[in-house]
């Protein structure tokens, strides 16, 4: 009797509480990788603090916010940022959507196309960022090479604001271009040829197929993809730290004509050791991130069938 | 049970082996491991192997990065207390930002650096002493300045290219400049007369007697008559079409080297190691040195400092103290031309009397150890590696058109008074 009671109780006690272990690793993970590293953030981003002297720290409350939002590389940081953010999140999308259509068609060794649009996003991004700053090269890149052979004169893409920004753009929406398409493709796969072939009855052509159709059942997909690819292209920091090799990488050009706010908290960190400034920084680009993933989860939720 | 308990041990077991697996330097075989991180060329790949062959006990790696790369890795490494080699090499525009928390380090005073103090230049043996007393790194080499250029490009342009005459050329930079301005006149296109702006303007603030720093740390760069002069200088050379517009140590600049796009580069004596890796040997014998003109001055020049958070700080202090030594400091100097700190050697004839094939035979021990005895040290400040950067930032603001000389200057002086 008791032997029953003390198996139905332990029981009891399995059901109870083991879900509880299941999904503890995962909680322990994301506390220890996740959660934790944020909050120390926010708290070493409330002192002064030298990033090697940690015994010398005191709390300054707001002060390094309040320095930040008068600092003018602040601000030309997240102008970059957001100029870039612009740059390569549209292109990516929109090229990926034509790239999954294409996709999408009965041509001869698809499947090896498919793969190799994804060969870009499994490079090294300092590896891809240090052979595109040599296409981009002053006096012997290939891209001036070609612009030279249309009779365009030497561009100095890492010189001005808008080339510099294009070179960098460039590098991402080449990476990550492949990866939104295969999330696209395998959507599309998911639509039935139903709503083509009726279209087609009533005499949609296929461009008009692929707009009032592809594209409004992909919404979730196209809001998913946005939110990534928001969260990735707000914090730029390998592109432009590896563009402008050399002692002074982290400034983003001669007149932080590229640098990110990534690069301006790596700057903050690593050259002037400011650990809590740089902290700030971080806060403030994560919150920055939100509003702006939120403004385009807004724009691509307002896509819809006509 | 018994499935379930064997997947839970072989989670631990991964978990074990993820957590350990980095930052473990423990010895393998009975020989401790000891690390060394560097930057550029040092010249030790020799040195390393003697060292191991006469201490069997020791297993020796180095690891070499990027000037800004390594020293940027270093900070965070001492920050987090974690990951930092047994031996970091410290250049002398970073080593006033480290010896300012000199609890990061051992002090190889306590380690028996008191003893071979005399070893090295005192300038040297200060410029890593923190205000404290504690000697956080051993002197390697010093940054004296001498002029590399191309005897075939000069040849061509219808200038001198023997090495007593170029030094003619150019008693002072105003000389420098103009006889840039009678080589770009005959230069082929796409060859200029110097590598960059920043690397010129670079060795001028390293003759100054006061650089970006007073002695009491405040930054008087803004009022320093002698930069400001310089600045002008540099500023007019790149106006009248002299410069290469090519940042130093960046990929486009090594490119030039290969590519012959400048005639003189500024060389303290570690450049000849970084031309001599970046020209190859299809070059060797096109370029030689000579003086600089100016006084004697210098830029660079590095430090083997020990940090604490090392598991072997005693064979690293050994090691660091051994590749000072020198011995060790002479072999250097004659297999990649790294001047060494160390004042008695600059009247031992293997060092006066020693030419470079490379540079054509210069006599490049005769010639840096005339710069060393001229030098006059100028203090660096905490940040000078930073001033410099932005400095150098200023003069390509000025090579890449996007702002003229006066408004690029007042930028720059904002900058690094904030």
């Amino acid at each position: 009797m008791a032997l029953i009671d003390k198996a139905a109780r332990r029981h009891r006690w399995d059901t109870k509480f083991a879900p509880y272990g299941y999904v503890t690793p995962y909680f322990l993970i994301f506390g220890v990788f996740g959660l934790f590293p944020l909050l120390y953030t926010i708290w070493v981003s409330l002192q002064h603090r030298n990033l090697l002297d940690e015994g010398g720290a005191y709390v300054v409350w707001f002060a390094n916010y309040a320095k930040l939002l008068a600092d003018p590389y602040f601000w030309n940081a997240m102008g970059n940022t957001l100029s870039l953010w612009l740059l390569t999140t549209v292109p990516q999308i929109l090229f990926a959507l034509g790239i999954a259509a294409l996709l999408n068609r009965k041509v001869r060794t698809r499947t090896l196309f498919r793969m190799g649009v994804i060969l870009p996003n499994i490079t090294s991004v300092a590896a891809v960022t240090i052979i595109f700053a040599q296409l981009f090269g002053r006096d012997f890149g290939l891209v001036n090479w070609v612009l030279d052979l249309f009779g365009a004169g030497q561009i100095d893409w890492q010189a001005g604001t808008a080339t510099s920004h294009i070179a960098i753009a460039v590098m991402v929406v080449w990476r990550w271009t492949g990866y939104h398409a295969l999330i696209f493709l395998a959507s599309m796969q998911a639509i039935s040829p139903s709503l083509y072939e009726a279209a087609t009855l009533d005499g949609a052509s296929g461009w008009q197929q692929f707009w009032r159709i592809t594209v409004p059942l992909l919404r979730p997909q196209i809001i998913f993809t946005t939110i990534i690819a928001t969260t990735g292209n707000m914090r730029l920091l390998a592109e432009p730290l590896l563009f402008n090799p050399g002692a002074a990488a982290a400034t983003g050009g001669s007149d932080r004509q590229f640098q990110t706010a990534a690069l301006y908290l790596y700057e903050q960190g690593f050259t002037n050791y400011d650990f809590g400034y740089s902290s700030a920084i971080a806060v403030v680009l994560a919150i920055a991130t939100i509003i702006v993933a939120g403004l385009g989860y807004l724009v691509t939720k307002r896509i819809q069938t006509e | 049970m018994r499935p379930k308990a064997l997947a839970i041990g072989c989670a631990a077991l991964a978990t074990a082996v993820v957590l350990s697996g980095c930052g473990s330097d423990t010895a393998s075989g009975g020989k401790t491991k000891l690390t060394i991180g560097l930057f550029g060329n040092f010249g030790y790949a020799e040195l390393l192997k003697e060292y191991a062959s006469t201490h069997p006990d020791v297993e020796i790696t180095d690891r070499t990065a990027s000037y800004s790369d390594h020293h940027k890795n270093l900070a965070a490494h001492l920050a987090t207390n974690n990951g930092a080699a047994d031996i970091e090499a410290v250049d002398t525009g970073y080593v006033n930002q480290f010896k300012a928390t000199p609890d990061k380090f051992v002090d190889l005073n306590t380690k028996g650096g008191d003893q071979l103090k005399d070893r090295w230049l005192p300038w040297k043996w200060e410029g890593s002493l923190s205000k404290d007393g504690k000697q956080i790194g051993y002197g390697t080499d010093i940054g004296g300045l001498a002029i590399c250029y191309r005897r075939d490009l000069l040849q061509n342009a219808g200038l001198p290219a023997d090495r007593d005459q170029v030094a003619a050329l150019w008693p002072t930079w105003q000389d420098f400049m103009a006889a840039g301005k009678r080589f770009q006149e005959k230069a082929p296109d796409g060859v200029k007369w110097f590598d960059g702006g920043p690397t010129v303007l670079n060795a001028i603030v390293g003759q100054a007697p006061v650089g970006y720093y007073d002695k009491s740390d405040k930054i008087v760069v803004g009022e320093n008559k002698d930069v400001k002069a310089g600045w002008d200088l540099v500023v007019g050379g790149v106006q009248s079409g002299l410069s290469a517009k090519l940042l130093y140590s960046t990929p486009v600049w090594n490119t030039g080297f290969k590519q012959g796009q400048f005639a003189t580069v500024t060389c303290p004596a570690w450049q000849m190691a970084k031309i001599k890796d970046q020209a190859g040997p299809d070059a060797a014998g096109k370029w030689d040195v000579t003086s600089v003109p100016g006084g004697g001055g210098n830029w660079g020049g590095s430090y083997l400092t020990v940090p604490k958070q090392g598991k072997n700080v005693d064979k690293a202090v050994e090691l660091a103290a051994w590749l000072t030594a020198p011995e060790q400091q002479a072999k250097v100097f004659k297999s990649s031309g790294l001047l060494p700190s160390i004042p008695k050697l600059y009247d031992d004839p293997s060092i006066v009397d020693y030419k470079n094939p490379y540079f054509n035979d210069a006599p490049i021990g005769k010639l840096f150890t005339d710069a060393a005895k001229k030098l006059n040290p100028q203090y660096q400040g905490p940040k000078a590696g930073d001033i410099q950067t932005a400095i150098g930032n200023a003069m390509q603001r000025v090579e890449q058109g996007k702002q003229n000389g006066e408004d690029s200057w007042r930028q720059f002086v904002g900058d690094v008074q904030k």
